[in-house]
C-alpha cells in the first residue's frame, strides 16, 4: 500500500507529516518505516553516513522518487535547494527566481527575494557571474519566495568555503526567522547541523536511530559546553568516536 | 655501479645534454596581430592581382578563366538587365521555402523523438535510414516526380537540410542536463513550461550547430537542383551560359555561391551569438 496525501487531512501545525515510509530499490530496502513530523517554523537537521537512505527520504518528501509504502502528508510542493545550486544558466538571477512564479506577480516577488539575500544590485546578471555563494544565496531565493511550508536543503554548503558557509549559516537563520517554513537539512557536517537546528535526526539503516533537541541555551555558538556535549553525542552516533561510557 | 650494466637501464645519473636553447626562446615579436591580420588578407588580394595580371597580357584565355574585371563587368551588365537580380531572388526564395519546411520538419520530429521513447520507436529507424542516402541521389527520382518544377527543387533542398536539424535537435533535447529537469519538476513546472523554459533552450546550442549545417546542405542541394534542371535562378544563368560559352558569366554565378555561402554563415554566426549570450563558450570574441 502506497499512498500520498496532500494538502490536507494533516494537523496544520505540522510541515510534513510522515508515517511508515517505505522505499526500495530492487531487493534493497533503503527506508524502513520512517516516521517523522516536523512542525511549521521547526528546523530539523538529518545526519548519517553516506549510503544510509538521508537523500532518498529526501528525495521522496520533494515528489521526485515514488515510494513504496506509508504516507506522506501536508507538503504539497516543498522548495529544494540542492547541494549545486541548479540555477538556469540562460536565464538571468530575476527569471530564476521566479521560475514557475506567475509571469505578473513573478518579477516583483524575485526582486524582493534577491534583494533579501543581498543580490537586489545583481537581478539582471547571468548565473556563469557569479560565485558559489553567490549562487548558492540566488538557490535560496529561489526556494523562499514561493513561501513553502516545507523548505528541503539537501547539503546546500558542502561545497562551499568555510567562510562562505558560515555567512551563509547566518543568512539562513535571518531568513527562517521571517518565513519560518519547517525545514528538513541533510548533512555530514555535525557543527553545521548543531548551529541551525533545532532538533538533530540520526538515520541509520533506512530508520531514525535517534533524535537530540539541540540546547537553546547554546544559541548557535558551537564553543558552548552543551554543544560540545552535543557534538561528542552525535560523533558517537555516527561512529566516528567511541561511544561515551554512560 | 658496475660497468656491465645494460645502456638502456643506467640510471641518468648525468643530465641530459642540453637541448638547443634557441629553438624555444621567445624572439621579441616582430609582428603585432593588425600587421597579421593586413598579410591574412593580402595573399588573396595578391592572387587576384596576379589573376587579373595574366588574363591582361593574355597568358590566361578568356575562354578559360576570364579577368576578374570582367566578370565584375558581366555582373553589372546582368543586374542592368534585370536578370541576375531576378534569378538571384528565384533562388534564394527555393532555399528560403525548402529551409523553412524542410526545417520545420526536422525540428518537429527532432523534438518529438527526443521527449518521448515512442516516438522513436515509431519514427527514428526509418529517418536514420533515411539519412543514409545521399540525398543527391534522390535526384531523377525527383525529376521524374517533380520534373523541373520549383516543387522538386524545393523538395530537394527541404530533403537536404531536414537530416542535419533533426539529428541536432534530438541530441541536445537528449543532453540538456537532467538536474535542471529535476529542478523543474520540483519547482512545480507544468510539462509546457518545462519545455519551454528549461529543455529547448538547453538543446539550442546543438540545434543551432544543426542550422548552421543545414544551411550550408541547403546551398549544395540548390547548386545540384539548378544545374540539373530549371529554367530560373543562378544555376539557370550558369546552364545558360555554358551553351554560348560565356565564361565570364560562369565564374560570376560561382563567385555569387560562394558569397551566399559565406553570408549564410554570418547569420548562423550571429544568431549563436545572439541566442547563447549566456554561453561562455559563444559569449562575444570567445570564438573566431
Amino acid at each position: 500500500m502506497s499512498e500520498i496525501n496532500l494538502g490536507h487531512g494533516a494537523a496544520e501545525a505540522l510541515a510534513v507529516d510522515v508515517r511508515a515510509l517505505q522505499r526500495r530499490y530492487g531487493d534493497r530496502t533503503v527506508i524502513k518505516g520512517l516516521n517523522l513530523q516536523i512542525a511549521r517554523g521547526e528546523f530539523v537537521a538529518l545526519l548519517g553516513e553516506s549510503g544510509c537512505g538521508k537523500t532518498t527520504l529526501l528525495r521522496a518528501l520533494a515528489g521526485l522518487d515514488a515510494v513504496d509504502g506509508g504516507r506522506i502528508d501536508g507538503a504539497r510542493q516543498p522548495a529544494v535547494v540542492f547541494q549545486e545550486h541548479r540555477l538556469i544558466p540562460w536565464d538571468s538571477l530575476w527569471r530564476n527566481v521566479a521560475l514557475g512564479l506567475d509571469d505578473k506577480t513573478g518579477r516583483p516577488l524575485a526582486l524582493a527575494a534577491l534583494a533579501e539575500v543581498g543580490l537586489g544590485d545583481r537581478v539582471d546578471d547571468w548565473p556563469r557571474n557569479l560565485s558559489g555563494g553567490q549562487a548558492q544565496r540566488v538557490a535560496l531565493a529561489r526556494a523562499l519566495v514561493r513561501q513553502p511550508r516545507l523548505l528541503l536543503l539537501d547539503e546546500p554548503f558542502a561545497a562551499l568555503d568555510a567562510l562562505t558557509r558560515m555567512r551563509m549559516h547566518t543568512l539562513v537563520r535571518q531568513l527562517l526567522a521571517r518565513h519560518r517554513p519547517g525545514v528538513l537539512l541533510v548533512t555530514h557536517d555535525v557543527d553545521e547541523a548543531i548551529a541551525l537546528a533545532d532538533r538533530i535526526l540520526v538515520m541509520r539503516e533506512g530508520a531514525i536511530a535517534c533524535q537530540y533537541d539541540v540546547p537553546h541555551e547554546a544559541g548557535g555558538d558551537r564553543l558552548h559546553p552543551q554543544a560540545q556535549a552535543l557534538r561528542q553525542l552525535l560523533l558517537a552516533q555516527l561512529g566516528v568516536l567511541p561511544a561515551l561510557a554512560a | 655501479m658496475p660497468e656491465a650494466t645494460s645502456p638502456i637501464l643506467l640510471p641518468s645519473t648525468q643530465a641530459p645534454k642540453p637541448v638547443a636553447a634557441t629553438a624555444f626562446t621567445r624572439r621579441p615579436r616582430v609582428l603585432g596581430p593588425r600587421a597579421l591580420l593586413a598579410m591574412s588578407w593580402s595573399a588573396p588580394f595578391m592572387l587576384l592581382v596576379a589573376w587579373e595580371l595574366f588574363a591582361r597580357l593574355g597568358a590566361l584565355s578568356p575562354q578559360v578563366l576570364p579577368a576578374p574585371s570582367k566578370v565584375f563587368a558581366t555582373a553589372v551588365k546582368l543586374i542592368e538587365q534585370g536578370r541576375l537580380i531576378s534569378d538571384l531572388g528565384s533562388s534564394l526564395l527555393r532555399a528560403v521555402a525548402g529551409f523553412l519546411i524542410g526545417g520545420s520538419i526536422g525540428f518537429g520530429l527532432g523534438t518529438l523523438v527526443g521527449f518521448s521513447r515512442l516516438a522513436e520507436a515509431l519514427f527514428d529507424r526509418s529517418v536514420q535510414m533515411l539519412r543514409a542516402v545521399p540525398f543527391l541521389a534522390a535526384l531523377p527520382l525527383v525529376i521524374v516526380w517533380f520534373g523541373v518544377d520549383e516543387g522538386g527543387k524545393v523538395f530537394l533542398v527541404s530533403l537536404g537540410v531536414m537530416f542535419p536539424i533533426y539529428i541536432n535537435t534530438v541530441l541536445g533535447i537528449r543532453q540538456v542536463d537532467p538536474k535542471l529537469v529535476e529542478l523543474g519538476r520540483v519547482t512545480g513546472l507544468s510539462n509546457w513550461r518545462l519545455i519551454s523554459r528549461i529543455v529547448l533552450p538547453g538543446a539550442l546550442p546543438s540545434i543551432l550547430a544543426g542550422v548552421r549545417y543545414a544551411l550550408a546542405v541547403a546551398w549544395l542541394a540548390l547548386v545540384i537542383a539548378e544545374t540539373i534542371a530549371t529554367n530560373s535562378g543562378i544555376g539557370s544563368l550558369a546552364m545558360d551560359a555554358r551553351e554560348f560559352l560565356q565564361t565570364d558569366v560562369i565564374v560570376l554565378t560561382i563567385v555569387i555561391y560562394a558569397g551566399i555561402g559565406v553570408a549564410s554563415d554570418a547569420i548562423a554566426r550571429a544568431l549563436e551569438r545572439g541566442l547563447l549570450a549566456w554561453h561562455p563558450n559563444y559569449a562575444k570574441g570567445a570564438r573566431a
